[in-house]
């Protein structure tokens, strides 16, 4: 082969990238990657942070037009902004609440966990929901509420519970959200807990099971444990997914009733981008602040994957 | 095996399992079949309050077709600096100017939105395929100084929220003159996407076997062709999980198509349906009708790829 004989030239006698092939070649591969990464990504961060200390309608260029007002944003937000506030409460609804996705999922993996005829098709059909888009699952759930013909009140009617408009009463309708988005996130923590039960080492169960435990104690001592890597998965996924809850407010609510479904990335939006008038630096301060509350997330995943890089021997 | 195969239990609990299964399931996907049951009902049930009574009339595909309405592809309306790919009579697809596909439509908006989706998401994942099989590959084989760095910096990316990218990245889009292009939101979906894919694609090398490459060096074997021989070829599983992956997550996306696209041109179809529904609220039989087909591409591309989705969904999952 041509490069076998290259190869075979004495080292001066080889070109500068032969030379160097195994020290460049990673950083040609990274170089479109990186640099589209940086552009849409990273720059933008700090481009926002940047933008938090302007007034700017968005138009014109931001230093021609925009108007510097240092930390005033942020002090109004956290002094004199009511709708931030509650964005803000309902940012740590959708965090505790979201985390429900999390037992439930284990719940149903654990119930189609079994070797029956069929039990493939119903772990898909389980599943089917969160493949599709948020915005079918809210205007499914918009109907399935609905006061006059919704499902819900029929299911709770058979029962004799009067007809309620969960989305219309400021203080049900965040967790009637909730609720249609834990429908599509149970079944994402479901999916990676039956990947999980799967890698179960069967030895261990009947050693335990040899043992005398069972029930309760089986899954809580042994099963468990087990699935950590599944349960890391699975709260990375739906904490996240908790602070990105746009969607499905968007579709449902639209921030209604009188603002009590906000949170802060439609709460952000709406500074920036609606009929409420297009007030960049304001929204770019909430986001900012968002992205702190994420920050803390992100930090303690990407310090647990470090840990686990050290110990596979980086 | 956790918890106890139902087959070593008692009859009728056996019994009672194989009952209880469908039952939670029919309640478990009850919202969708209420839906599916909408979307065959003539309009007059909802007037007259008739909602989970059987329909008046079976409808079946008659709202379907109303949603979908009349169309056609017009070859003509290539624009000028664009190549005909495939041109059959009435049926075209265009190239413009940046290479990127699209077609000419006339008559039903919602035939748009649905090959605005399509046009969106195919060239996404296609792209951000690539340049993670790239990234993936150098973070995966090589090791330099600052590898980690850059593995870190694109999973950190990957999970910030997108507001704090969003008043730049329009900006950049408009500065481009892509504001309410299909393009625009293409570059901007591969870039992010790079992130997760980058991730996914460098754990999966990492797990390949390294003789392979350190055989190929010996044979002196430039390190391209060690991508393109070696590491792609065994790169495929992996391909083909991401690519269903980034299809769905991408034919679902909402915020970016509001944020970077406004108009039926450019939108795809999760921004369309939402303006259906200011248009048609209270037409429910067709605001069904329009979801469901909505939600069908990922929904069949999960049935149909449904081994290579869900290892791609449970990476990491299992040590």
């Amino acid at each position: 082969m041509a490069t076998t004989t290259t190869n075979a030239k004495p080292r001066a006698q080889q070109g500068w990238y032969k030379r160097n092939e195994i020290a460049v070649t990673p950083w040609l591969f990274l170089i479109p990657g990186i640099a589209m990464f940086a552009l849409y990504v990273i720059l933008p961060v700090f481009q926002s942070f940047y933008l938090s200390l302007f007034e700017w309608d968005g138009l014109g260029s931001l230093s021609t037009h925009g108007e510097y007002v240092g930390l005033d944003h942020y002090e109004k937000l956290f002094t004199r902004d009511r709708a931030f506030n509650i964005s803000l409460w309902n940012n740590l609804k959708w965090l505790i609440f979201y985390l429900l996705a999390i037992p439930g999922g284990l719940m149903v993996a654990l119930f189609l966990n079994q070797k029956v005829f069929g039990i493939r098709l119903y772990k898909s059909l389980f599943f089917f929901p969160f493949v599709i888009s948020q915005i079918v699952v809210g205007l499914v759930f918009t109907w399935f509420y609905d006061p006059q013909f919704g499902l819900s009140n029929w299911l709770i009617g058979l029962v004799g519970i009067p007809p309620v408009n969960i989305l219309g009463n400021p203080t049900t309708a965040t967790y009637g959200i909730i609720a249609a988005g834990l429908w599509p996130q149970t079944a994402y923590c479901m999916i990676l807990y039956l990947t999980g039960l799967n890698a179960v080492d069967p030895e261990q169960v009947e050693a335990a099971r040899l043992d005398g435990a069972k029930g309760h104690k089986m899954l809580w001592y042994i099963i468990i444990p087990q699935l950590k890597p599944a349960t890391f998965i699975a709260f990375v996924v739906t904490i996240i997914g908790a602070l990105r809850s746009f969607d499905l407010i968007s579709i449902m609510t639209n921030g209604g009733p009188f603002g009590s479904t906000r949170v802060l990335s439609f709460y952000m939006f709406e500074k920036s981008l609606s009929e409420y008038g297009f007030k960049m630096g304001y929204g770019a301060a909430i986001a900012v602040v968002l992205f702190m509350i994420m920050l803390v997330f992100i930090g303690y995943f990407l310090w647990s994957m470090y840990q686990d890089e050290k110990a596979a021997g980086h | 095996m956790f918890p106890k195969p139902i087959e070593k239990s008692s009859r009728q609990w056996q019994i009672g399992y194989q009952v209880l299964l469908p039952l939670v399931m029919l309640l478990w996907l009850a919202p969708l079949l209420a839906v599916a049951l909408f979307s065959i009902r003539p309009g007059v049930d909802f007037t007259v309050g008739n909602y989970w009574g059987l329909p008046s009339t079976f409808e079946f595909f008659a709202n379907y077709k109303t949603v979908i309405g009349n169309w056609s592809w017009d070859p003509q309306n290539c624009s000028t600096d664009s190549g005909i790919l495939f041109h059959k009579v009435n049926h075209s697809i265009c190239f413009n100017s940046i290479g990127l596909w699209h077609m000419n439509i006339t008559g039903s908006a919602m035939v748009k939105y649905i090959l605005n989706s399509f046009i969106i998401t195919v060239p996404t994942v296609i792209g951000a395929v690539a340049l993670s099989c790239m990234t993936g590959f150098a973070l995966g084989v090589y090791r330099f100084k600052g590898n980690l760095l850059i593995f870190f910096m694109f999973i950190a990316g990957n999970f910030i929220p997108f507001q704090i990218l969003m008043v730049p990245v329009r900006d950049l889009t408009l500065d481009m003159g892509l504001y309410n292009t299909k393009t625009g939101l293409v570059l901007f979906h591969i870039a992010f996407q790079t992130g997760f894919c980058t991730l996914f694609m460098r754990n999966f090398i990492r797990a390949l076997p390294f003789e392979l490459i350190e055989a190929a060096r010996v044979e002196g074997i430039a390190e391209w062709r060690i991508f393109w021989y070696i590491v792609l070829p065994l790169m495929k599983p992996a391909i083909a999980a991401l690519s269903v992956l980034i299809f769905t997550f991408i034919w679902n996306d909402y915020f970016w198509a509001i944020v970077l696209t406004t108009g039926e041109n450019a939108q795809p179809v999760t921004a369309g349906i939402t303006s259906f529904n200011a248009q048609f609220r209270a037409m429910y039989h067709l605001m069904s009708a329009g979801s469901i087909i909505a939600a069908l591409p990922p929904v069949a591309m999960f049935f149909l790829m449904q081994k290579h989705f869900i290892a791609g969904l449970t990476l990491g999952a299992v040590k």
